[in-house]
């Protein structure tokens, strides 16, 4: 495997200009992912998952949403300061996204041909067709769809749930992008389809070789599916660690309380679970310091003085915490 | 009926049964019926809590929507304290529901935007004309801090408070009038897993001090697994296995239950197990499979299962009318 990060995000800070004032929900954050493997972003609603990943794809609500600072070096281009025309060539082929809410991805006035038609003219705009059709038709037999020919002439409410996520897998897939990018893609779905999908993709990227970013708040989710782990908090990054890593020596405050405040199957039925106190603070009133302070069991004098920096506390262990310095 | 508890239950719902119609054409006449419950039976006792947990469009909203007769049910019967809901006119029935009360999914659809948190918790006294205007507001104060929030939250609007905090505000208001059962419909789906523990651990305690029941409808098992004594697996309005919350999880009897576990993802990374993957989409409830409405989806369905539709019963070898399930092939499965 090659080590080299085909991604490399370096202290990316997006801000929003909002009636309120400024906000950065994405403060300071870095990482890398490399091919073939699966990166998870898990935090809880808020903490700046989707803001990250549209930062990456340079989608970004404008005019009020911007890349104030920091790099994402996609192989040996900067994407924080491409010109808009580059940049389109890069989604599609280079990077791909599923997004968090399906209906709002697909047209519902379209059918699916069309839909995932237009997809493949965009990256393969020699295609004719005929030919068109036939790959279309492939790829969504390729993502589970039975009956793929038929679907075809489908609109996206007379699909499932799951059967319409399968489709955007599909047209996400469309340029054989190096990176997949997939905001909760299975939050609204059940988990029996959940499971479906889950081993669609880890299907698809050992055909493909393909880098993944999962975008989740499940730490289940995570457990199962992922290499590395990105735990955000109220934009910044807690904790950055291999999963076995996370899960089995958890260090950030932040990180044990959740996996303590998961119920488990294999739990004592009605005992009490642990719980995180008080509640993630506004991005409009941040504390000086850490900004998980106010919750944390730990919290020490030094700990509302100043952010507390990214360190490397084990290989490829990363905490921002004073606790280990 | 055909479930015992060592003591009278609270609420028994015996094969109940609530069918949608489905409109079309131009004059907007009945084509077809939703199946959204069909035949459903359970029981809760005092201070207990039964979990119902299945996929989305199960049917688990419309039994509990059902069971406080906001729907009027096609078939079946709902006995609280042993009067039959059914045949209640609408001011017995008025009186009743100071007893039985419901929390939603998203607090912030159930609470009125435009009142202010004392209003909203107010509100149940106001309508059942309980107190003095003061003796209100000291009841508000209070069920305010049993809930967590401070008294200082009266005077505020729900859009200044977090999912949680105003899941909190509906929990208030449903405890105002003492209830004995609580319908607790997805309570903490839509939070995150820091608070969810939060509002988990208050309905525990608060079942402990007040000696409340609850049905609990969630579709994650591991949730309801939690916070029951008691789960009923829903699929397609029907209940598929009925069983102690341990017993459920660790002796499945149903090979949808078994599918349903396995699914779940483990926040553990070196217990990685191949899921048991169901294939295709859960059917539509308009037109359910015939024999099991699992049939088509069930790795171990042999062609009786097309034709006979399982009753729920005793899981032979089991614990006896605390396990049940809706399967032709128990006995024969290894899950
Ligand atoms: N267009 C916008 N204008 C202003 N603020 C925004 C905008 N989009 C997002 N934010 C804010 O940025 C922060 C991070 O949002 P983001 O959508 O990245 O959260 P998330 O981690 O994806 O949460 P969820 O789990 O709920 O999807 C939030 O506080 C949000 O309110
Ligand atoms: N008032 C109604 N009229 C017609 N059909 C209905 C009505 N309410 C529910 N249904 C249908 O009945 C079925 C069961 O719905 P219900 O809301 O009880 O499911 P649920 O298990 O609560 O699902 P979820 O997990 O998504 O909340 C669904 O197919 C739904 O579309
Ligand atoms: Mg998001
Ligand atoms: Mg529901």
């Amino acid at each position: 495997m090659n080590d080299t990060p085909i991604l490399h995000v370096d202290n990316l800070v997006t801000a929003f200009d909002t009636e309120q004032g400024l906000i950065r929900a994405v403060d300071g954050v870095s990482f890398d992912v490399r091919a073939g493997r699966t990166l998870g972003i898990v935090g809880e609603s808020g903490c700046g998952k989707s803001v990250t990943a549209l930062s990456i794809m340079r989608l970004l609500p404008k005019p009020h949403g911007h890349i104030e600072h920091g790099r994402i070096m996609f192989h040996d281009q900067d994407i924080a300061t491409l010109p808009a025309d580059r940049m389109h060539a890069i989604r599609g082929y280079g990077i791909a996204m599923i997004f968090q809410e399906p209906m709002t991805a697909l047209n519902p006035v379209h059918k699916i041909d069309r839909q995932l038609g237009e997809v493949f003219e965009l990256h393969f705009p020699e295609m004719d067709n005929a030919r068109i059709r036939e790959k279309s038709v492939a790829l969504l037999k390729e993502v589970g769809i039975s009956e793929a020919r038929e679907r075809m002439n489908a609109y996206p409410h007379q699909l499932s749930g799951g059967m319409r996520q399968r489709v955007m897998i599909a047209m996400a897939l469309a340029g054989e992008p190096e990176i997949l990018i997939a905001d909760e893609p299975t939050t609204a779905l059940d988990v029996t389809i959940q499971a479906q999908i889950l081993d669609l993709m880890v299907k698809l990227q050992q055909k493909t070789g393909m880098a993944i970013i999962f975008i989740t708040h499940a730490l289940g989710v995570i457990a199962e599916l992922c290499d590395d782990v990105l735990v955000m908090y109220a934009g910044t990054v807690a904790e950055r660690a291999p999963v076995k890593t996370l899960f089995q020596h958890p260090r950030h405050p932040y990180t044990l309380g959740l996996l303590s405040a998961i119920p488990r199957l294999d739990n004592t039925p009605k005992t009490r679970l642990n719980t995180i106190r008080g509640m993630v603070p506004s991005l409009y009133e941040l504390p000086d310091g850490c900004r998980f302070q106010n919750r944390c069991p730990y919290a020490m004098a030094g700990c509302s003085i100043a952010p507390p920096p990214l360190r490397q506390i084990d290989d490829n262990h990363w905490v921002s915490c004073y606790l280990y310095r | 009926m055909n479930k015992k508890s060592p003591s009278e239950p609270l609420l028994s719902v015996e094969h109940l049964k609530m069918h949608f119609p489905v409109l079309g054409g131009i004059f907007r006449h009945q084509v077809g019926k939703v199946y959204a419950v069909d035949d459903v039976s359970l029981t809760i006792s005092r201070g207990e809590t039964v979990g119902l947990v299945g996929e989305s469009g199960c049917g688990k909203t419309t039994v509990g929507r059902s069971i406080l007769q906001l729907y009027q049910p096609t078939a079946g019967r709902v006995t609280f304290e042993g009067k039959d809901l059914t045949r209640l006119s609408r001011k017995e029935m008025r009186d009743l529901r100071r007893d039985m009360q419901m929390i939603f999914q998203d607090p912030f659809e159930s609470l009125n935007s435009r009142h202010t948190i004392g209003n909203i918790v107010e509100e149940p006294f106001v309508i059942h004309g309980i107190g003095t205007a003061d003796e209100r507001q000291q009841k508000v104060k209070e069920l305010l801090r049993r809930v967590g929030l401070s008294a200082r939250a009266r005077t505020r609007f729900p859009h200044e408070f977090s999912g949680g905090q105003r899941q909190r505000v509906g929990i208030a208001r449903a405890l105002a009038l003492n209830p004995k059962l609580i319908i607790c419909d997805e309570p903490v789906s839509a939070l995150d897993v820091s608070i969810q523990s939060q509002i988990l651990n208050l309905l525990l305690d608060l079942q402990q001090e007040m000696g409340l029941a609850y049905l609990f409808i969630a579709h994650d098992l591991a949730v309801v697994k939690h916070i029951s004594d008691r789960i009923a697996v829903m699929y397609l309005g029907k209940i598929m296995e009925y069983a102690d919350a341990d017993t459920l999880y660790a002796h499945p009897a149903h090979p949808y239950t078994s599918a349903l576990i396995s699914a779940i993802p483990v926040p553990d990374p070196t217990c990685r197990r191949k899921a048991e993957i169901l294939s295709g989409d859960v059917p539509s409830p308009i037109h359910p499979p015939s024999g099991c409405v699992f049939h088509t989806r069930c790795p171990y369905a042999v062609d009786q299962c097309k034709e006979t539709i399982p009753e729920l019963a005793a899981v032979a070898g089991g614990a006896g009318d605390n396990h049940q399930v809706a399967c032709i092939r128990t006995g024969e499965l290894r899950l």
